[in-house]
């Protein structure tokens, strides 16, 4: 392939036949759906497969998302901080303004490869929306995005760009009316409309062959990162940290350096603390199976999920993808948390020093990683995926910092 | 080989030429207490009862059946009541069969064996996991063998020959063929598409084939009898409490129990041609 990108193609620590990570995954759907879910599956393995396919992803990828995104040493954030020396991997510069494009570039176009005439998403903070709208767009498709009242309210920038994209925004209502609701409803869609539609689901999370079709089109962010942390630093990073919610920008970074010696740390949502209202399904879940996967959840003793809280709507989810469930049971990934204060710190922290307004969601990778590197000695490496920028935060942030109604006096 | 009460059922209909009625409504809606007097209501006018076992993200329902279970689970039901109204109807309707539906989450979080012993215990007859397909079966396969439950699953417009064959290899007590492409409670599909699929699937199921989602009359019900060994009604059902939840519970009862009247005259009617 013609192309000067450290791209693999090949597919390492698949799932089995079936879509299980380890006893994790699998395809818990309804009968319905399970005709175009195998359907998708070969579909997804002949793309991957196909050296046209990939071309035109890659050429995507490079000409329109604007890959590879830079590896930038944080060399002020670093001295500020203490301790190891920070490299942000700036997803947050990719069109559309956070990692999700990688995959809605994928899907999108096995979308088209498979004729289907329809997209419909769900989202959280409306990255996902905005980054699957901007495909459609581009595509020539039509495109429905399902996203919860209460995060329709609180990310109404990206709501407005997704109907100048051209999409139609349905706001759910049912059960805590977030994300986790925005995905039942794109599953209740998408049970009636297989025939000629498109699910893009926007995290690594799902039946089968999603966590794993997601993880593919993301893995480029950590294929990436580390042909430039060899180039640039001369080494790998010593840890990889990034946020999770359903965990698609981490499986993005994390895969790729699944088999050398770097330290790779997950950080959850702990909202306003771990003993009170959070979204850390891999701490403080348990195994369970929702939206069509078996994998950590929060839920009550008798497996009603709960309402979950992150002042970032991209991290409120109950769950998490399968893959990071099998992970973190064979030791390979360490856990960290950052609150919604703390995730705000990190936020100013790094807008005041290297002058980048990161995402809520990536704040949460920051303040974690900040606390890291402030362990270690300068002569380590700290890799922190900054996952999206903060643009679509402003009101969020305004609001908790309490100068809307500075402003307002 | 298990059999239990859902054989008698089929046994029983056949004999008098007729479909069986199967009636769906979730458990605790709209709250514990006046559930009991529904569910005992509609047990009394149909051959199966399906009681759905209340869960926060019901993703294969329609709104209907969704604000069901939002309502049960707001009044604050637990498994320990969907089983204490599973022995309740039990007790109080002999004849007719009862299974359990839901999604799988409910089971595992109890864990699976524990269960399958309560939901037996209780009086259940038949356990439906509607995201619990034939390849993920395993989960729940051996406890509900064990306990003497029949494991009903679907199949949909969308099930390849593949799937009907391995559906009907797996499934035992009835199998439940959903009429439409789409969730619970919308609009049936084309009749003839309903009548080839089931005639399909007989070919490969030696079991009665149950058709449901979407029916909603008398008169569908009586069409589909024609070819269906049994006719599925749920959000029907559910309707009559939407709405009037804070309704006596005498009168929510009236309601369903009239609902129900009508649909068992028209199978009752009419005597298939099969």
């Amino acid at each position: 392939m013609n192309h000067d990108l450290p791209y693999s193609l090949e597919i390492t620590h698949a799932p089995d036949s079936r879509g299980h990570f380890g006893t994790y995954g699998g395809r818990f759907a309804a009968e319905t759906l399970m005709g175009p879910l195998s359907e998708l599956e070969s579909a997804f393995f002949s793309a991957w497969n196909d050296p046209t396919f990939q071309e035109n992803r890659i050429a995507l990828l490079k000409h329109y998302v604007g890959r590879p995104t830079p590896l930038y040493h944080a060399e002020r954030l670093s001295k500020e901080n203490g301790g190891a020396q920070i490299w942000l991997k700036r997803e947050d510069l990719t069109h559309t303004g956070a990692h999700k494009i990688n995959n809605t570039i994928g899907q999108g176009l096995l979308a088209h490869r498979m004729d289907k005439r329809r997209v419909i998403a769900e989202t959280g903070a409306g990255q996902h929306g905005v980054a699957t709208a901007t495909v459609a767009a581009k595509l020539g498709m039509q495109c429905d995005v399902y996203m919860g009242r209460e995060d329709v309210e609180r990310q109404m920038p990206n709501v407005l760009r997704m109907r100048l994209l051209g999409a139609n925004v349905i706001p759910v209502d049912s059960g805590t009316a977030t994300l986790k609701d925005a995905l039942n409803e794109a599953l209740r869609d998408w049970v009636a409309t297989c025939e000629d539609t498109f699910y893009i689901i926007g995290t690594v999370a799902g039946p089968h062959p999603y966590p794993l079709m997601v993880r593919q089109f993301h893995a480029v962010i950590g294929q990436e990162a580390r042909a430039q942390m060899l180039e640039q630093a001369g080494c790998l990073p010593d840890v990889a940290v990034a946020c999770v919610g359903g965990g698609s920008n981490a499986m993005g970074l994390f895969h790729p350096l699944r088999d050398d010696a770097v330290r790779l740390v997950a950080v959850e949502a702990a909202g306003t603390g771990l003993e009170r209202e959070h979204a850390a399904s891999l701490a403080r879940g348990k195994p369970g199976i929702l939206h069509g996967n078996l994998t950590y959840l929060l839920e009550d003793e008798e497996g009603q999920i709960q309402g979950t809280h992150s002042i970032s709507a991209g991290l409120d989810y109950p769950g998490v993808g399968p893959e990071l469930a099998a992970m973190l049971d064979a030791g390979e990934l360490e856990l960290e948390q950052a609150t919604d204060e703390q995730a705000l710190d990190a936020f100013r922290t790094l807008t005041a020093t290297e002058g980048i307004i990161p995402a809520l969601e990536s704040s949460h990778a920051l303040a974690a990683g900040l606390r890291i590197a402030s362990q270690m000695s300068p002569d380590q490496h700290v890799l922190i995926n900054l996952s999206g920028r903060g643009d679509k935060d402003m009101n969020t942030v305004f609001k908790a910092l309490g100068w809307l109604e500075e402003a307002k006096r | 080989m298990i059999h239990n009460r859902l054989d008698e059922v089929f046994a029983r209909c056949r004999k008098q030429q007729r479909a069986a009625l199967v009636g769906y409504l979730t458990a605790g809606d709209p709250n514990p207490d006046t559930s009991a007097k529904l569910l005992d209501g509609l047990a009394g006018h149909v051959d199966i009862i399906e009681i759905g076992m209340p869960f926060s993200d019901p993703m294969a329902d329609g709104p209907v059946i969704q604000a069901a279970s939002e309502r049960a689970l707001a009044a604050g039901t637990h498994m320990s009541d969907v089983f204490n109204l599973v022995q309740h109807i039990n007790d109080r309707h002999p004849e007719t069969a009862i299974v359990l539906m839901g999604y799988a989450n409910t089971p595992y979080a109890m864990g699976v064996e524990h269960f399958a012993r309560q939901a037996r215990m209780s009086g259940a007859d038949g356990v439906l996991i509607v995201d619990l397909p034939p390849e993920e079966e395993d989960l729940l396969h051996t406890p509900l063998q064990q306990a003497g439950l029949h494991q009903i699953f679907l199949l949909a417009p969308t099930s390849s020959e593949k799937r009907i064959r391995l559906a009907s290899e797996k499934a035992t007590g009835f199998i439940y063929y959903v009429s439409l492409t789409g969730i619970t409670g919308a609009e049936m599909g084309a009749l003839d598409g309903v009548r080839k699929q089931c005639e399909r699937i007989r070919h490969h199921a030696n079991l009665p084939i149950c058709v449901g989602f979407g029916i909603k009359t008398p008169e569908q019900a009586r069409a589909v009898s024609e070819f269906a060994d049994g006719v599925v009604v749920g959000s029907a059902f559910v309707a009559e409490i939407a709405g009037h939840a804070h309704d006596a519970a005498e009168t929510l009862r009236a309601r369903v129990v009239e609902k129900a009247k009508a649909i068992r005259q028209a199978l009752e009617g009419h005597h298939g041609q099969r």
